[in-house]
């Protein structure tokens, strides 16, 4: 098996889906970098002054006031003194949050491209898996070895669960370093909140607490390996289905862009949260994002995005071990 | 002596339509065996199911005693196939090609590698990426990658397909040095009768699905022949031919001049019963059948290629 699953990375490699991949991720990161930089450039001309700690301070104090007031809601009160430690933090250990390193840059922009940039890269890794074997006419060459079919579509998926892996691990490392020249390599530290839950409209907030960036960071990038995963299995099944490399790369783009659209469209229509790519935003329950369609949380979207996986991992094996090659 | 493929009422119904319909033949052992039929009549999905590509509606398969559909790992060890073009990756070199495959297989190291690369001559061209080569090449590439496993049987399908006609003769060449050096039996497809003459023991013609003749190539090429013969009278005389039991297809060419079908050691024979009716033989010519012609004859003359 691990021979098979060597040869299935060494085509990937090999016909530079990798090398494309680690090129959008080069040139694109640059740009989301330079985009946050002004970002902060902006922030600081409104305020008008570049002392920050000034600006912190003037802050922390206004906090701690609306907490004597009794109008505010207790669950606000909570939030508020978190926020409150956050920005102590910030003061004690000389960290300028509007300027706040590569560390939040890496966390930032995978909390953005969860939905739309790593789907559409995993889409480039899998969408030709399968088909570009039917398309070069290999597929009978492969299956006239003394190899079970299933083992051969079972090499093929554990490659490409290795080569998602390994591009979430890429992205990381490419985000942090890129972004680094300009932000600095500092912040693993920095207290970061979590714990939201969304209830109905509400914002639960009780069990909201501090986290070290660098866990805040794992998680995310956790729940991103989880989508991109997700992607990943269905497109796989796509490229066994369709045997035509750009017929299925055009299915899966459409299907994940018409996802990230219909969740902002028509948040009011409640069925949209069972269709699979609406569920990618698995990082958004973790920052507290406010929910667009009710009726979805952490567990409802892993639990949607396992069973779509399921079903598609089913379908490929099957067909893929029945089917007679024909073309 | 127990056939290396033995295939047993042979179907494959796609849809409505019956594309194989209850083929049967054997393949011995160190044979080269051809399968012939135009375009259309079934070749690639026979030699499809041969392999495992396609799943028969009805018959069966075996290879080396195995049968295909329920000891499909066994069977299939002792095959190397070309189905069709000779495709393989584009973007590796030809080595990693072979490397590849190797993998995918058992005891296949890499002095097996180094010596198939040997035997199809491709030594100096191995590590550059197969988009490279010439047809020809990728045609022995192909043929390296199928005997990596050290098959009893190799499945060539339509060989000779845009090959020029040295690349044609040098792989005939080829093929014969596999079959009387490695002692491999080779099974070949082709539309080409002439090829399938030159090159094969026996032969299986198809045509609409179905096996029309299974027999030695010699036999079918040597048993019948057409002899043209001049006679006079000729009606009195293509009276007394018609009436024996081996002539065929008496045809009558011009006032003195026929045609017929019969068997070429009969000649002698028929000429003393002509003789000796007082029929005046002025010419015997016999003419040397091809396979083309049996081809043509069986099938009622549908198009070849």
């Amino acid at each position: 098996m691990a021979k098979l699953v060597y040869n299935e990375l060494l085509k990937m490699f090999r016909k530079k889906r990798f090398l494309v991949v680690v090129l959008i991720l080069a040139v694109l990161i640059p740009i989301f970098t330079y985009a946050q930089y002004i970002t902060v450039q902006n922030t600081v001309k409104q305020i008008g002054t570049s002392d920050w700690k000034a600006i912190l301070q003037q802050q922390i104090v206004d906090r701690e006031n609306q907490l004597t007031s009794s109008r505010v809601p207790d669950e606000w009160k909570k939030w508020t003194r978190l926020t409150i430690a956050q920005e102590k933090y910030y003061l004690k250990n000389n960290i300028n949050p509007t300027a706040p390193g590569a560390p939040t840059f890496v966390r930032k922009f995978v909390e953005e491209a969860v939905a739309l940039f790593l789907p559409l890269i995993v889409v480039i890794l899998a969408a030709d898996l399968v088909s570009s074997e039917y398309a070069n006419g290999t597929i009978k060459v492969l299956l006239t070895r003394p190899v079970p079919r299933w083992k051969v579509l079972l090499s093929k998926y554990l490659a490409l669960i290795l080569s998602i892996s390994l591009m979430m691990l890429i992205t990381g490392l490419l985000s942090y370093l890129l972004s680094g020249i300009i932000f600095g390599y500092k912040g693993w530290d920095l207290p970061v909140l979590t714990g939201f839950i969304q209830q109905g409209n509400q914002l639960i907030t009780s069990q909201v607490h501090l986290v070290p960036q660098w866990k805040y960071i794992i998680l995310s990038f956790g729940l991103a390996w989880f989508s991109a995963l997700a992607v990943g299995t269905i497109s796989f099944m796509v490229s066994v289905l369709v045997r035509n490399t750009a017929t299925s790369m055009g299915v899966m783009l459409a299907a994940v862009i018409s996802g990230s659209l219909l969740s902002q469209l028509a948040p009011t229509w409640q069925s949209l949260r069972y269709f699979v790519f609406i569920n990618l935003r698995l990082t958004d329950y973790l920052a507290g994002k406010p929910v667009l369609i009710s009726g979805m949380s952490l567990p409802f979207s892993l639990a949607m995005l396992s069973i779509w996986s399921i079903i598609a991992i089913i379908i490929a094996f099957v067909v893929f071990s029945k089917r007679d090659v024909l073309n | 002596m127990e056939p290396v493929l033995a295939v047993e009422h042979l179907s494959k119904k796609i849809g409505a339509r019956t594309i194989v319909n209850d083929v049967s033949f054997h393949v011995n052992p160190g044979e080269i065996f051809g399968f012939l039929g135009p375009n259309g009549a079934g070749k690639t999905t026979t030699i499809r199911m041969l392999v495992g590509l396609i799943k028969p509606t009805s018959g069966s398969v075996s290879i080396g005693g195995y049968n295909l559909q329920t000891h499909f790992l066994e069977a299939i060890k002792q095959v190397g196939c070309i189905v069709e073009n000779p495709e393989l990756y584009p973007y590796l070199t030809g080595r990693e090609n072979l490397e590849h495959f190797a993998r995918m297989m058992q005891d296949v190291d890499a002095n097996r590698i180094d010596e198939v690369v040997q035997l199809v001559e491709l030594d100096k061209r191995i590590d550059e990426t197969v988009k490279t080569y010439s047809l020809g090449m990728r045609q022995r590439l192909g043929i390296a990658q199928a005997l990596l496993g050290n098959p009893q049987l190799l499945i060539l399908d339509e060989p000779t397909n845009g090959l020029d006609p040295a690349g044609i003769r040098e792989l005939r060449a080829f093929i014969r040095k596999l079959a009387q050096e490695q002692s491999i039996s080779i099974f070949i497809s082709s539309h080409i009768l002439y090829e399938i003459q030159l090159l094969c023991d026996r032969v299986a013609i198809i045509s609409q699905g179905k096996v029309l003749k299974t027999a030695p190539v010699a036999q079918l090429v040597g048993e019948e022949s057409k002899v043209e013969w001049s006679l006079q009278p000729l009606s009195a005389a293509i009276h007394q031919l018609t009436d024996l039991p081996y002539i065929r297809n008496v045809e009558q060419l011009g006032k003195e001049r026929v045609m017929v079908h019969m068997p070429v050691e009969k000649i002698a024979e028929t000429n003393q019963l002509l003789l000796s009716s007082d029929i005046q033989v002025n010419a015997i010519r016999p003419m040397n059948q091809t396979l083309e012609d049996i081809f043509l004859e069986m099938t009622g003359g549908e198009g070849i290629g």
